[in-house]
């Protein structure tokens, strides 16, 4: 199996590179058209800012290339957010994979979320075998509300999508890199697709 | 619900790692990599890695433990130690490193927490802050707590969430090494001002104490280290009893 990881210069994914490594298999870091057309599943990672990314991923001319990808696509955390139509964040325009605009968290709680919180509500392949309740890690000041493309739901100041799912495209709003054996588990289902 | 943190911190010299008591007077307490594997899999919910070698080759040794811990743990994790430019945080993030903290550097020099958040994200981070109380009031210190300043401790926390930290680890040098209980008034002074996560660290000596911190300080998480790297408190039994509490824990 060909896993690519898109490296465009946003963000740690050295770790997303490990946690494939201890489930047993092998991932390419690339931002090469064909490689990534060739693999038989994509991660499209990104932590930091959004518009900066996004010009980012703009610049390597991937941004036309992915949503047309046909194998399953996993976007973690700010690449998640990136594919969904807009993000309040720099007021960046994303992908518009996911029907759904980020927005950013009230002051009502502490910004950004940094921590483990519980997803509730699992649909699709991508949390087979994984529990309600669960615990994941999440790092984000920005986040899509819930909608129908959401896939688990997470509560911080409101119930709101911590995974989102259209055709052949995922995205975790948590990093199952980092998500403890819980994680894994969501990673590995995600390879077996 | 998102949860309180319990973060077990390992002091790295050399590659190895210690601890010491009010700063002083080290104790080796073993491999920083297989430690980290112990912890991660018994329940911590991140780790801390704060170097404090001062060798020529530091920023190798210290990224080359970033990679080997990167490979072997599941759980985020924090460096920080003489981090003082945008270069030494990029080869730590791309190494594996989650979240780099900053100290005196940024208080040498304030604009790095801009230029560092601006480029890689609040979300990684984490300004700690070192204080102890003068005359009734809390004063930043620099250098582990050996050289003062004439900084007011909740003006600089204020001033480092409005230059764009994504979190405070504030380490009260009074309590650090006491195991008397954190700070916890000062602490939920920083957590009620500030609109960022507060990490409680100094004091840690029993279950109580994390108890305190969470409710009292209104801490986001707790950092603590000897009392982890000699086993008097057990992670598992620590999070039993805090979730006893009525304090929202992972287990």
């Amino acid at each position: 199996m060909k896993i690519v990881i898109i490296n465009y210069g946003a963000g740690n994914i050295q770790s997303i590179k490990f946690a494939i490594q201890r489930l047993g298999f092998e991932a390419v870091l690339t931002n090469d058209v064909n490689e990534i057309l060739d693999a038989d599943k994509v991660i499209f990672p990104g932590v930091g800012e959004a518009s900066s990314a996004m010009h980012k991923l703009r610049d390597s001319g991937l941004d036309t290339l992915v949503p047309k990808l046909k194998q399953p696509v996993l976007g973690i955390c700010l690449g998640m957010q990136l594919m969904c139509n807009s993000t309040e964040e720099g007021n960046t325009k994303g992908l518009g994979i996911f029907d759904v605009d980020v927005v950013k968290f009230s002051d009502k709680v502490k910004v950004p979320q940094i921590g483990w919180n519980q997803i509730t509500d699992l649909k699709t392949e991508l949390f087979k075998d994984v529990s309600e309740d669960e615990y994941i890690y999440l790092v984000h000041s920005f986040y899509a509300p819930k909608c129908e493309e959401t896939i688990a739901t997470s509560d911080y100041d409101l119930a709101y999508s911590a995974a989102l799912k259209k055709d052949n495209f995922y995205g975790t709003q948590f990093h199952p890199e980092k998500s403890s054996n819980v994680g894994e588990k969501i990673l590995l289902n995600f390879l077996n697709m | 619900m998102l949860t309180k943190r319990i973060i077990p911190c390992l002091d790295i010299k050399n590659g190895r790692t210690v601890k010491g008591v009010n700063f002083v007077d080290l104790r080796d307490a073993g491999d920083p990599v297989e430690l980290a594997e112990i912890y991660a899999s018994s329940g911590a919910d991140e780790l801390v890695f704060l170097d404090i070698s001062a060798t020529e080759e530091r920023r190798k040794t210290l990224a080359d433990l970033v990679f080997r811990v990167a490979e072997k743990v599941n759980i985020p994790f924090t460096v920080g130690g003489g981090i003082s430019s945008i270069e030494d945080v990029d080869i730590l993030l791309q190494n594996g490193a989650d979240k780099v903290s900053i100290n005196s550097s940024a208080v040498k020099n304030p604009q790095l927490i801009n230029d560092l958040s601006a480029k890689f994200g609040s979300q990684c981070i984490v300004v700690a802050i070192d204080a102890k109380q003068i005359d009734g009031e809390w004063i930043v210190y620099l250098v582990g707590g050996k050289v003062s300043t004439e900084i007011r401790l909740f003006d600089w926390a204020k001033e480092v969430e409005e230059r764009g930290a994504g979190e405070i680890l504030f380490t009260s040098m009074d309590n650090d090494g006491t195991k008397d209980g954190f700070a916890n008034e000062a602490l939920a002074k920083l957590s009620t001002e500030l609109n960022i996560p507060i990490i409680a660290s100094g004091g840690a000596g029993n279950i109580q104490h994390f108890t305190d911190t969470f409710i009292e300080g209104k801490a986001d998480a707790a950092l603590a280290a000897s009392v982890f790297h000699f086993k008097e408190i057990e992670i598992v039994d620590l999070k039993e009893e805090l979730k006893n509490n009525g304090i929202p824990v992972r287990i």
